[in-house]
């Protein structure tokens, strides 16, 4: 599937909380229960054959509304690495100030990994943030994958994006001073 | 090198720049709401933090709230704490508010230009994609999380990487019954709903330059639906006209001064972009979107696509998924086709010149028996507006609803919701399956082929549809 927008990950219905916390209970809501509670069994988050850490997804995830509640719902629900060929600006920002890492792959890469997780749903995973590899264990595919180097650097070491912005103060009122006001 | 108008208003916001990282970006105008701020507040609290700058935010109530009986507490109790939340918030951390009942409240996106507060070569950030909408007075505006919610609140600075720049012109004379909604609903189809990810858009030619305010931020609205962070147009004296007199624009010499600096935010001649695109404006027919996702759209007088012209095998598949959801046909013309709804609202269409273009066309007649319209202004005062011009007598003697302001079916997270199955014409800027309610079908258009539909109870070629009414023109 390619085009997974943020209304379907988590729709609208469901942002009325006022904590980060319980979103993926209701992650991919409408997809996972047909109408009332009943669990859709087509669905691939209700087969457990399918389990795991890695969310695997078609072409430009998470376009669509800047919800950050998209990026809590995946985390809440268990995944800590999401894995497509393109993906919307904002949905990667707000993962990856979330600790999930929205890992960018080639198009042909992606589909050999869909046929390889089709054919063997026990297929696992390994990805290095250090090394920047994804590794499919028991088969030769793998890659390496890009990371803006501040963003890796903070998900390593859990840096802290507003504490960073606190300690430029002083360049925030140098700034001030300068602005074009009228 | 010359620099592009967005370079210019980007550059002269850079605090600093991390090597190999973001640049730190000033943030001059901050729009929140309650869906997207409570938990930014609360990590505040947590660090013990106040709002850096607390009279460069401001909050309006939108997306939770009723559209009928708003004097009334809201009655659904989720919806209620949130509005609660976020007037609670403001209070303690000393922003202003236009919460519900406020005579200024409206959808955040409509209430910053209408309040002159969206000016030239600002930067503008909220937590909503269509912030986008104000970067149709030049202005570099986008929407981001709440995450970044919380660092504009604590420092007034947002961690941003710079974008790349697209030229996206349109030149010509644009056709009888085509407005902004259609060259926005055009562009997208022509390049899908990612074609703009990781750029910043210039909407440029000679058919941008000839649009009202109105218009333009109905094209810029649109730009996150083609991927873009955000949109721009130059601006040019529409825009000082408009910006003129607002609460919040500039006054007198200020003002001088003001539009003497916005003059100057205009791409340079010898400006390079990362991508151009070029479109002819006399190739825009009124578009009708038949699939989930805003690039899915079609000029009125073709029919679905057939799946076989799509190119990959996973685009194959979401476009059988999207015309089994609508339940449509590939070949099938949507001209003709029976709706059940007519939304007519949004940040997107819900300003004056929108509801002036329904009123004209609907003056003196009545709905389709079938149909159900709602008509939701985009603000207070748009609402006052319309009722002062007695718009409202026009729509509801039409039998349309009238309502009070919001977000309302454009995301249905109010009681505003489609039913499950029906099909809705609709002005707002996304069909996504289950966005207006579960189960619903969604065919966005232009406010002008909604009214025809509210009328006819079919999807119609406004063109035809006018030829038929002559005491309407185009």
């Amino acid at each position: 599937m390619e085009d997974v927008d943020t209304d379907q990950i988590i729709p609208a219905r469901f942002l009325k909380a006022t904590t980060r916390e319980g979103f993926g209970d209701n992650l991919f809501r409408d997809w996972r229960y047909r109408q009332g509670d009943e669990p859709n069994p087509d669905f691939v988050l209700n087969n457990p054959a399918y389990s795991g850490q890695i969310l695997v997804a078609g072409k430009n995830f998470g376009c669509g509304s800047s919800r950050e509640h998209a990026a809590w719902a995946i985390y809440d629900y268990g995944f800590r690495v999401v894995v497509s060929s393109f993906f919307a600006d904002i949905f990667k920002n707000n993962a990856l100030n979330n600790g999930l890492l929205p890992l960018t792959v080639s198009e042909g890469f992606l589909q050999q990994l869909f046929e390889r997780i089709q054919a063997q749903p026990d297929t696992r995973i390994e990805v290095d943030l250090e090394q920047q590899t994804l590794r499919v264990l028991d088969s030769p595919l793998q890659t390496t994958f890009d990371i803006n180097p501040f963003k890796k650097m903070c998900l390593i070491n859990g840096y802290d994006n507003i504490d960073y912005l606190l300690s430029l103060k002083a360049e925030i009122e140098a700034y001030e001073q300068k602005a074009i006001t009228f | 090198m010359g620099k592009t108008l967005f370079d210019k208003v980007w550059d002269a916001h850079i605090v600093t720049r991390i090597p190999e990282g973001p640049d730190v970006l000033y943030i001059d105008k901050h729009f929140i709401h309650e869906v997207t701020s409570p938990q930014a507040f609360d990590g505040l609290r947590k660090r013990g933090l106040q709002v850096a700058r607390p009279h460069k935010t401001l909050a309006t109530a939108d997306h939770n709230v009723p559209t009928k009986d708003q004097h009334l507490p809201i009655r659904e109790a989720l919806s209620r704490h949130q509005v609660e939340t976020l007037t609670k918030n403001c209070k303690e951390f000393g922003v202003e508010l236009y919460g519900l009942g406020h005579p200024l409240q409206g959808i955040v996106h409509v209430i910053g230009p209408e309040l002159g507060i969206t000016q030239p070569g600002m930067t503008i950030v909220c937590g909503d994609s269509h912030t986008s909408t104000h970067g149709a007075f030049g202005s570099v505006a986008f929407g981001i999380g709440t995450s970044e919610v919380e660092q504009v609140l604590a420092t007034q600075c947002i961690l941003q990487n710079r974008p790349k720049t697209m030229r996206i012109e349109i030149n010509g004379q644009l056709g009888k019954g085509v407005v902004a909604k259609d060259i926005i609903l055009y562009i997208i189809s022509r390049i899908s709903t990612s074609g703009g990810t990781g750029y910043f858009v210039e909407y440029a030619g000679t058919a941008i330059e000839g649009l009202s305010m109105e218009a333009r931020m109905t094209i810029c609205n649109m730009s996150i639906e083609m991927g873009a962070r955000g949109g721009m147009i130059a601006p040019d004296e529409t825009t000082f006209q408009y910006v003129k007199g607002r609460p919040y624009a500039p006054k007198g010499e200020a003002f001088e001064r003001a539009v003497a600096y916005w003059k100057s935010l205009r791409s340079d001649p010898d400006a390079t972009y990362d991508k151009v695109l070029t479109f002819d404006a006399a190739d825009i027919e009124p578009m009708v979107t038949y699939g989930t996702t805003p690039g899915m759209g079609i000029k009125i007088s073709q029919p679905i696509p057939q799946i076989e012209e799509l190119a990959s095998a996973s685009a194959r598949a979401s476009i059988e998924k999207s015309l089994s959801y609508m339940v449509l046909q590939p070949g099938q013309p949507l001209k003709g086709k029976q709706i059940d709804y007519v939304f007519i609202g949004s940040c997107t269409n819900a300003r004056m010149e929108d509801l002036r273009q329904v009123a004209q066309l609907v003056r003196g007649k009545k709905k389709a028996p079938n149909v159900t319209v709602w008509v939701i202004p985009g603000s207070k005062q748009v609402e006052k507006q319309a009722i002062a011009e007695g718009l409202d007598k026009i729509f509801r003697e039409a039998g349309f609803e009238f309502r009070g302001p919001g977000c309302s079916a454009c995301l249905g997270m109010n009681e505003d919701k489609i039913p499950t199955g029906a099909y809705c014409i609709s002005t707002s800027n996304r069909n996504f399956e289950g966005r207006q309610g579960p189960g619903a079908r969604t065919f966005l258009a232009s406010p002008l082929t909604a009214a025809a539909a509210a009328i006819t109870g079919r999807i119609s070629d406004i063109r035809e549809w006018v030829e038929t009414h002559s005491n309407v023109s185009l």
